[in-house]
């Protein structure tokens, strides 16, 4: 055992500087045993790892460990977890899923994924929707139905509206007269009797309905409701009016597609998604 | 020591290597064999030792059919009796580490290191493993023989046993602290039918490892060389500190006992440095091994007594009593008065936080995109996220509604919920009202959670309803 209380009787190399001796002392006993542990270490590392690159892909080590499947085994792992829960899923209807908040917490999380990879990129990824353009999920406007049964239709085979483009067919002073009377519904007032005759007359009652609230088969817009699927503003009305909706060839005509997922996605997938956009805060009964 | 001081004061430097020459600092290049002699002092440290046996006893205590002190890591909750603490509570679990350290300082700086003495598991563990040793391999000066001979049937048979019963106590202390993760008495089950989890057996290793080595081979190099608190609490004393002191004036000069010598009282017989623990020589005045133990007292009382003179060569005393002084009345220092008054805050604070543990804990969560949603009537509706944590062990039936805005309605929960026992649940809550009745752009709302069954059980949380600007 080294001396570390009397250096002046331990032993020395004979060196000296400035009256500074070099001792002898042995390394701390306990530094020495660390140090060839972990020498020892490195031999059993390499034993049970992937260690030496070689030409054909490294020395594999004993465990057979890569990444890989140490990832592909947490993979696993979670996925075991979650599988009594995503069964229990598999197994219940939208309406019930809907009627069980632990079940409708997992849907939602569950759909994390399938919602940003198919949907977000239009309806946002909260289902704000963008104006104008892509309709929000989250108000109670639904141009095909806000049941759990028509937006799982909508979303299994998609949607294609239509509206004709006016211009041409009626004057630019009936087209903005036809845009202040609705923008006017919309705001709760009730349209005057020659304003309704232009309505009538030109057409529109065919698809928005007499009264002007619109139809759900049909897909058509609700005029009188203050939701609006292609801008507010009366140029974005007057817009619409003329040019239409999915107009080929039409300039300035407004595109809205919703594709189909049928064949993308499982029916069960369709149904979790159904039951997310529901639950966004518009689904209706 | 009231020489030597007096002598630095001098500026007398030389004094100063002097006296570090003679420090002995124990590198631990030898085993320390101490004696074992009875006294006050060794009956009190038996009975101070024995508060740990309620550290073993502890899991296998049952409250209510479960087990009353829990650490339950998987479900995040900590039980204490008829007491759940969760995460959320954890600020008083900051508190009572206030309050530990609070009372450590406190009492260090009136009476010195009384956890290193009487409380800590080091000294104590140690202490049980060289009473072992000293059952089996004899007394020290056998001991100190025993280790020179070379490896025969007797000393193989000697340290086997020995080493098995370390052993045996490292195994059922690294079992006994697990058990306050898990179920006490599964676990048992579950080590020896090797079915624990991998965790509960690098816990178990860990500690049989650490009791062994620490306890066994490290012992007061632990204390002299890893052991922060050791250093804390030496920079606590002052000069009213009470610590076991020799009486320099009263043994000066020390020297072999003879009928006509006129020597001091101490007859340097070398009993205090051979019963300490930690090899220290208390006659050099206080330093950094001692763990005030007040062994050394003990041995020295005894040896007084033999030779008729009186106890207290070596006695708890602070510097200015040695020095023949008063001590200081407690209340009128300083340190004791902070120190108490922080220990009463976080008493009180804990007291408080236990007696008024809420059943609920709950937070809203405002939708940040898109803040608001226009509906087709005009009306705007904004998305709220609860998520609520029922902390008490019934189920909760509650209902919850808007405050502060005239003619809001709630919709996407239920109107009655079900709080499930211990369960954090998270809600979508959507908000509608009339934009006419948002005053401002942001408009306060007080959601307001109410037990159906206790009334008076009424939880209000604020938040803001937002419109668009006008
Ligand atoms: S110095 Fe540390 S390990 Fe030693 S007795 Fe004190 S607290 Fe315990
Ligand atoms: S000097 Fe005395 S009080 Fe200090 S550790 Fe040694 S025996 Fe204990």
């Amino acid at each position: 055992m080294a001396n570390h209380n009397k250096p002046e009787e331990a032993p020395d190399t004979g060196h000296v500087w400035d009256g500074i001796r070099e001792l002898t002392n042995d390394p701390p006993k306990w530094w020495t045993v660390t140090f060839y542990l972990s020498l020892l270490w490195v031999v059993v590392y390499f034993v049970l790892y992937p260690s030496i690159p070689l030409v054909n892909g490294p020395m594999t080590g004993i465990l057979g460990w890569t990444s890989i499947k140490e990832y592909k085994a947490a993979v696993e792992k979670a996925d075991n977890l979650r599988a009594p829960y995503v069964d229990k899923l598999e197994k219940m209807s939208a309406q019930e899923i809907l009627a069980d908040q632990e079940m409708l917490n997992f849907a939602n999380s569950y759909t994390n994924a399938i919602y940003g990879d198919y949907c977000a990129a239009c309806h946002g990824a909260n289902g704000q929707g963008a104006e104008g353009r892509f309709p929000s999920l989250l108000d109670d406007d639904w141009l095909y139905g806000g049941s759990v049964d028509l937006i799982q239709e909508t979303v299994t085979y998609g949607r294609e509206g239509m509206m004709p483009a006016f211009k041409g067919e009626i004057s630019d002073a009936q087209i903005a007269q036809l845009a202040d009377m609705v923008i006017g519904l919309s705001q709760g007032n009730q349209g005057d009797a020659a304003s309704w005759a232009l309505y009538e007359e030109a057409g529109c009652g065919m698809c928005h309905a007499d009264n002007a609230k619109g139809d759900v088969d049909a897909g058509s817009a609700n005029l009188t409701d203050s939701v609006w699927r292609f801008g507010s503003s009366r140029d974005d009305v007057i817009r619409t009016i003329s040019s239409g909706v999915n107009q080929e060839d039409v300039e300035g005509t407004h595109n809205a597609i919703m594709p189909s997922f049928e064949g993308r996605l499982t029916e069960n997938d369709i149904k979790l998604v159904t039951v997310r956009v529901w639950s966004f805060g518009g689904g209706q009964q | 020591m009231d020489q030597k001081k007096a002598q630095i004061d001098e500026s007398n430097v030389q004094e100063l290597y002097d006296e570090l020459a003679q420090w002995h600092i124990n590198t631990g290049g030898q085993t320390i064999h101490a004696k074992r002699m009875p006294g006050k002092f060794r009956t009190l440290k038996w009975i101070t030792m024995s508060t740990w046996l309620v550290f073993f006893l502890g899991p296998y205590l049952r409250w209510d059919g479960q087990q009353a002190v829990l650490f339950d890591i998987p479900n995040r909750q900590f039980h204490l009796f008829a007491i759940t603490v969760h995460p959320q509570d954890v600020w008083m679990l900051s508190l009572v580490l206030i309050l530990m350290a609070m009372v450590l300082f406190g009492v260090t700086a009136i009476a010195g290191r009384v956890f290193c003495g009487y409380f800590c598991f080091q000294t104590i563990w140690t202490d049980v493993f060289t009473w072992i040793e000293e059952k089996i391999e004899g007394l020290p000066a056998q001991r100190r023989k025993l280790d020179k001979t070379s490896l025969n049937f007797d000393k193989a048979k000697k340290k086997i046993i020995k080493h098995s019963i370390w052993l045996a106590i490292s195994v059922l202390t690294g079992i006994t602290f697990a058990a306050y993760f898990t179920d006490a008495f599964q676990l048992w089950v579950d080590y020896f039918t090797l079915q624990a989890n991998m965790v509960a057996y690098i816990v178990l290793g860990l500690f049989i490892l650490g009791t062994y080595f620490l306890a066994g081979y490290l012992r007061e190099q632990t204390c002299f060389w890893l052991c922060p608190y050791a250093r804390i609490q030496g920079v606590m004393y002052d000069k009213d500190t009470i610590l076991p002191t020799y009486d320099a004036q009263r043994g000066e000069p020390r020297g072999k006992l003879k009928s006509n010598s006129n020597t001091g009282d101490c007859i340097d017989c070398h009993m205090c440095v051979a019963v300490c623990p930690t090899g220290v020589d208390i006659r050099q005045g206080q330093q950094e091994g001692c763990i005030t133990c007040g062994l050394c007292i003990d041995a020295c009382d005894n040896i007084m007594e033999k030779i008729d003179r009186p106890k207290g060569l070596v006695r708890y005393a602070s510097i200015k009593e040695i020095r023949g002084g008063h001590l200081k009345p407690l209340l009128k220092r300083p340190r004791v008065i902070v120190y108490s008054s922080i220990i009463i805050a976080a008493f009180a604070g804990v007291f408080y936080g236990l007696v008024n543990i809420a059943a609920i804990e709950w937070h809203i969560l405002h939708q940040r995109q898109p803040l608001y949603i226009m509906m087709s009537d005009g009306s705007v509706q904004n998305k709220y996220t609860f998520k609520i944590l029922n902390k008490s062990k019934e189920d909760i039936t509650a209902r919850i509604t808007a405050q502060g805005i005239e003619g809001a309605t709630l919709t996407g929960i239920a109107d009655t919920l079900e709080l499930k026992a211990d369960k954090l649940v998270p809600f979508n809550v959507y908000v509608r009202t009339n934009p006419t009745q948002l005053p401002e752009e942001h408009t306060p709302i007080t959601f307001v959670l109410q037990n159906i069954n206790q009334p008076e059980m009424v939880f209000k949380e604020k938040s803001v309803m937002v419109r668009p600007p006008r």
